[in-house]
């Protein structure tokens, strides 16, 4: 009996399955009660089983001291197996390509990945998160093809690259920038860096300390979740500085879309928000930030963020073990292609010229 | 059923009836012993202290889950008071005042009511609701509780209209005719006598609506901001707030399972399941409660 409760408690802690985990253990419990009473009756004086009697009574005692012990069961085995996702299809694949690495690429790549293997049957791409570091790792340790990464690789990564006998190469796949928006009727037009900083940690209330009108700030920012969010709290608020630890002031709203952000820019003239530089539409206004006065403030834009004039933007790189050859060759012009720039454009990021 | 024995088609058809009716204690039990099995480590891996501390930011580690309770608490006493009159008086009306014709309009509109999904509500509130008070009101920005409690209201009316507009149809009609024969008004009548004798009915419904806006998450999590701010005064309902069902909702999709983040979220879902267990427990309480003598006789 343990054995069964060990087999229904891997299956439903495989998420995908949990209407036929569940099926399953229902199932079971249902057998499991059945065996109690037949074995009751043949260990007792009564002439049938409770179920077959129908003795409503007995049956409810039993039932639930079955579920007791099933449910005690689960418990006793409750041990976390890896469940292979890897989905087996029709035609056999010939080559595969794994893909690993930064959060905030796992979509773009994923919609590479789809794509190209719907042209190309016979590779198989398959592509998992975890961030930077992650994906970086794991090419060092050559268990991955290419390597996602939102960050240039550190020279001690590359040094410890060297010692397992990889040889990182680098290529820049796309960028990402993120444009801070405000109502069109705000009048403010520049922001250094320093104040969206102060703006979004709490230090900075109204817009009248920016030379707007006299209104409060209503701070909006993406989810906790989204990748922007990170890399907005990192550059930004922190500005750069990983021993800061200012967060969002708490009274930020935290939405959780891109539309829900523009469609609150649009029509309140108290909002500052920032999305990325895809996302957004002509029906906001669009600030332009200087990294510091002196720099000029720059408006993002495909041409400023390819010129790193723009101070929100950054590189997506991928990394590959050596020249990339063959299929990975392949997938990587591919990437770097107009069709492969389209989903970066589709997905709000910014494509490479 | 004793001595006779069923054919097997029969023991068929009832042990099938009678699984369909184990299954959801079978459910829940299972549903519940998920959702501790994953959210009791918070406890062990996450200090109480800072457990209950007024600062949600999952990221940095600050799992302060308060915010996140009486905001999910000031956004249902909000749509309590917006639903609770509203859907008792239109059960009034439907049950007792309005012409046929009118009851006939009526309560297929209460139930379309009913189906409206809630993200539709939610993109309501995004384009009207939550413009329109900010507007009004003079707010910083519209995604307060109050667009929240507004729409929850609306969500939590048909539940309510229709259990109380059943509990008034089953009032007697002996009752209404003894109280006219008195010679109170129609008024009266009403207000005094079928009400409540609809009492328990009534109570029913508004538990279960409430129940309803408590788990409600879609509406919620598009308007009221979600900014985990701790409710301090009165004011809150004019600011944005984050409940426990939104925080669920965007945050499950991407946390790291086996987390302390992943074990916190499945702790605010175990508090959030208590909470709808009193409610229902007080609805079933007050439904079940045993009528008292006077009720007897007169039904």
């Amino acid at each position: 009996m343990a054995d069964c409760g060990f087999v229904s408690t891997s299956l439903l802690l495989n998420a995908e399955n949990i209407g036929g985990a569940l099926i399953f253990l229902w199932t079971k419990l249902f057998f499991f009660f059945i065996i109690y009473d037949c074995l009751f009756h043949f260990f007792s004086s009564e002439n049938r089983p409770a179920f077959i009697e129908g003795n409503w009574l007995l049956m409810k005692k039993r039932m639930v001291f079955c579920m007791v012990i099933g449910v005690l069961l689960l418990a006793a085995c409750q041990v976390q197996d890896k469940v292979d996702s890897d989905v087996a299809s029709g035609d056999a694949p010939t080559y595969y390509i794994q893909n690993k690495g930064s959060d905030t690429m796992v979509n773009l790549a994923l919609y590479w990945a789809e794509e190209y293997q719907q042209e190309h049957t016979d590779v198989r791409i398959s592509v998992t998160g975890g961030g930077s570091g992650t994906g970086i790792t794991a090419l060092l340790s050559n268990t991955v093809d290419i390597a996602n990464a939102s960050r240039p690789i550190k020279q001690e990564e590359i040094d410890a690259a060297l010692v397992n006998g990889v040889v990182s190469v680098e290529h820049i796949v796309a960028r990402d920038a993120i444009a801070v928006i405000v109502h069109p009727d705000n009048p403010v037009q520049n922001l250094t860096l320093q104040q969206v900083s102060d703006i979004y940690a709490g230090r900075i209330g109204n817009w009248s300390q920016l030379g707007g009108e006299d209104r409060p700030i209503v701070r909006l920012s993406r989810e906790t979740n989204s990748g922007t969010h990170v890399y907005f709290l990192e550059s930004v608020i922190r500005l750069g500085n990983n021993e800061d630890k200012t967060i969002f002031s708490a009274d930020t709203l935290l939405l959780p879309s891109s539309e829900g952000i523009i469609a609150e820019v649009r029509d309140n003239p108290n909002a500052i928000g920032y999305d990325g530089l895809g996302y957004i539409t002509d029906e906001v206004k669009v600030i332009a930030i200087a990294e510091d006065v002196s720099k000029g403030y720059v408006f993002p834009s495909v041409e400023t963020v390819n010129q790193d004039l723009y101070p929100i933007a950054r590189d997506l790189y991928m990394y590959t073990n050596g020249e990339p050859e063959g299929v990975i060759e392949a997938y990587l012009t591919y990437i770097l292609s107009p069709a492969g720039q389209q989903i970066v454009e589709d997905l709000g990021f910014v494509p490479v010229q | 059923m004793t001595g006779k024995k069923l054919t097997p088609k029969e023991w068929m058809i009832t042990r099938s009836i009678q699984f369909s009716g184990f299954s959801s204690i079978i459910f829940v039990l299972l549903i519940l012993y998920f959702l501790i099995a994953q959210g009791m480590p918070a406890l062990t891996e996450v200090p109480l202290k800072s457990l209950f501390s007024v600062r949600w930011y999952p990221i940095e580690s600050y799992f302060g889950i308060l915010p996140l309770v009486l905001g999910s608490l000031v956004v249902t006493i909000g749509a309590s008071i917006v639903a609770v009159p509203l859907g008792v008086l239109t059960a009034v009306y439907i049950a007792e005042i309005a012409p046929f014709w009118a009851k006939e309009i009526l309560k297929p509109m209460v139930e379309l009511l009913a189906g409206l999904p809630s993200v539709v509500l939610g993109f309501l509130g995004i384009l009207v609701v939550s413009p329109f008070l900010r507007d009004v009101l003079h707010l910083p920005t519209g995604l307060t509780a109050l667009s929240g409690s507004l729409l929850l209201g609306l969500i939590a009316v048909p539940t309510i209209v229709s259990i109380s507009e059943d509990a008034l149809n089953n009032v007697p009609d002996t009752y209404r005719h003894g109280a006219l024969a008195l010679g109170v008004t129609r008024w009266q009548m009403i207000w005094g006598v079928v009400v409540p004798a609809a009492r328990s009915g009534i109570l029913t419904a508004i538990m279960l609506g409430v129940g309803r806006t408590i788990g409600e998450t879609m509406t919620v999590m598009m308007v009221t901001g979600n900014a985990p701010v701790m409710p301090e005064s009165f004011e809150v309902l004019f600011m944005p707030i984050r409940t426990m069902t939104a925080t669920i909702a965007s945050e499950m999709g991407e946390v790291a399972s086996g987390s302390p983040h992943y074990h916190v979220l499945f702790f605010i879902a175990v508090v959030l399941f208590v909470f709808t267990l009193i409610v229902n427990i007080v609805a079933s309480k007050i439904s079940f409660r045993k009528m008292n003598r006077s009720e007897r006789i007169l039904s």
